[in-house]
């Protein structure tokens, strides 16, 4: 481990040597190529986009345009995403019902009545436009459609085939699926909630563990680059606010009790314990959202920046280095997808489970 | 030194803080483990629910760097 280790910072540091000395050779050559911005294709990966880019083939997009949906003042406007011909500069302008429209940095901007072009202030926004209501059909709400019609699938064959063997034994992708929900039970609803009142939670903790763990997947696979639905803040947000509405529907008498009149400790500690357990109640799904935020993003990001070193120093004998490193991370993304959708559905339950406890003496 | 530095030495120092924490915990349990392999199972789960818990500290931190820099 260490000696393989030595070997790769030996080479990586070698390579970085060599490539920089075909870097300065090459720059002189044709110093009108354009430099590469690592910041700029990893953030354009991270985020939301208007279309579902694939590859380039010879400099061409090979991209699915979504459909984009705008409130705008004079109403609803809809049309193709290619309408945009892969514009992110807002130079292409689009006119639609007689109102005109650019997209900048995956923004839809609408231009005033007047203006033919749009036009920057200094920090490069646009100061005679404005933005619509934005309701598009976007590449994260794609694929977050094509993960449901998975999870569906997956899930009403595996139902089929108990339907069909004899005594209930699973036969086909229902021997893949039944561990999994049995997992979610025994070790996780059952010891976080107890044993009388988890069955009424199973339905709710098997969809998020399901579902965030194949969106976590489906962020992985890269020939559907972009597809960064659970590191979408608005994403996390929603997740971890059907567990706070679960949470706090469900909270009894001795959880509410247990927030704002503390039993067993003297009354000062009773007062000083109300707002410190009323701000608990709103920073435990805040935690939970950033934290599947974060760790998927990172991830994202990381694979980014290993890919992107052997286009920052131009070489390709970097490339071994970076994709090697670029791999072993993203085996480890590959755990963490299942760590993530596990940390969230055990959180979720021990939650659920704080809010319906009864009191004992 | 520019925000964008600063925001980078947060993101460290966060990251530093995340290590030792994610470490005695998983110290403790690697030990507690060595000492009752029969608890081995219930052990792991509360040492991944704490180190969840020490990692969403540190990734504010990181949240906290990405917004700055």
């Amino acid at each position: 481990m260490t000696v393989s280790t030595f070997r790769n910072v030996l080479f990586s540091t070698l390579f970085s040597a060599f490539s920089f000395i075909g870097f300065a050779q090459e720059a002189t050559e044709n110093t009108k190529k354009e430099k590469f911005d690592a910041k700029e294709m990893i953030m354009h990966h991270v985020k939301d986009a208007h279309e579902f880019h694939i590859i380039d083939i010879n400099d061409k997009p090979v991209s699915i345009s979504l459909p984009i949906i705008l409130i705008t003042n004079n109403g609803l406007v809809t049309f193709m995403s290619s309408e945009f011909h892969h514009d992110d500069t807002g130079h292409h302008v689009v006119e639609k019902d007689g109102m005109k429209f650019v997209k900048l940095h995956e923004k839809i901007y609408q231009l005033n009545e007047d203006a033919n072009s749009v036009a920057f202030d200094e920090e490069h926004h646009p100061t005679n436009a404005s933005s619509p209501w934005d309701l598009s059909i976007t590449r994260n709400v794609f694929m977050m459609w094509v993960s449901v019609l998975v999870l569906l699938l997956i899930f009403v064959t595996a139902a089929r085939t108990y339907k069909k063997s004899e005594g209930n034994v699973p036969t086909g992708i229902a021997g893949f699926v039944e561990p999994l929900i049995v997992f979610v039970r025994d070790e996780i609803a059952r010891p976080m909630i107890g044993e009388h009142k988890y069955k009424k939670y199973m339905p709710y903790l098997l969809t998020i563990f399901f579902f965030i763990w194949i969106n976590n997947i489906f962020g992985l696979i890269p020939i559907l680059n972009g597809a960064n639905l659970s590191g979408n803040i608005a994403f996390t947000m929603v997740l971890a606010l059907f567990t706070f509405v679960i949470t706090t529907f469900s909270g009894n008498k001795n959880y509410w009790k247990h927030i704002f009149w503390m039993p067993g400790v003297p009354v000062p500690m009773k007062l000083f314990l109300m707002p410190i357990e009323l701000i608990g109640i709103f920073t435990k799904p805040i935690s939970l959202m950033i934290r599947l935020f974060a760790n998927i993003t990172a991830g994202h990001i990381i694979i980014l920046a290993l890919m992107s070193l052997i286009f920052i120093f131009e070489s390709v004998l970097i490339a071994p280095v970076s994709v090697a490193f670029s791999l072993f991370i993203t085996v480890i993304e590959i755990v963490v997808t299942a760590i993530q959708a596990y940390i969230f559905t055990i959180l979720s339950a021990l939650y659920f489970g704080m809010a319906t406890e009864e009191e004992h003496h | 030194m520019t925000i964008t530095g600063i925001a980078a030495i947060g993101a460290g120092l966060a990251a530093i803080g995340a290590g030792i924490g994610i470490g005695k915990i998983g110290g403790s349990a690697m030990e507690a483990m060595a000492r009752q392999p029969e608890m081995h199972g219930k052990i792991q789960t509360s040492a991944l629910i704490l180190a969840a818990f020490v990692e969403a500290v540190a990734l504010f931190g990181v949240v906290v760097a990405l917004l700055q820099g």
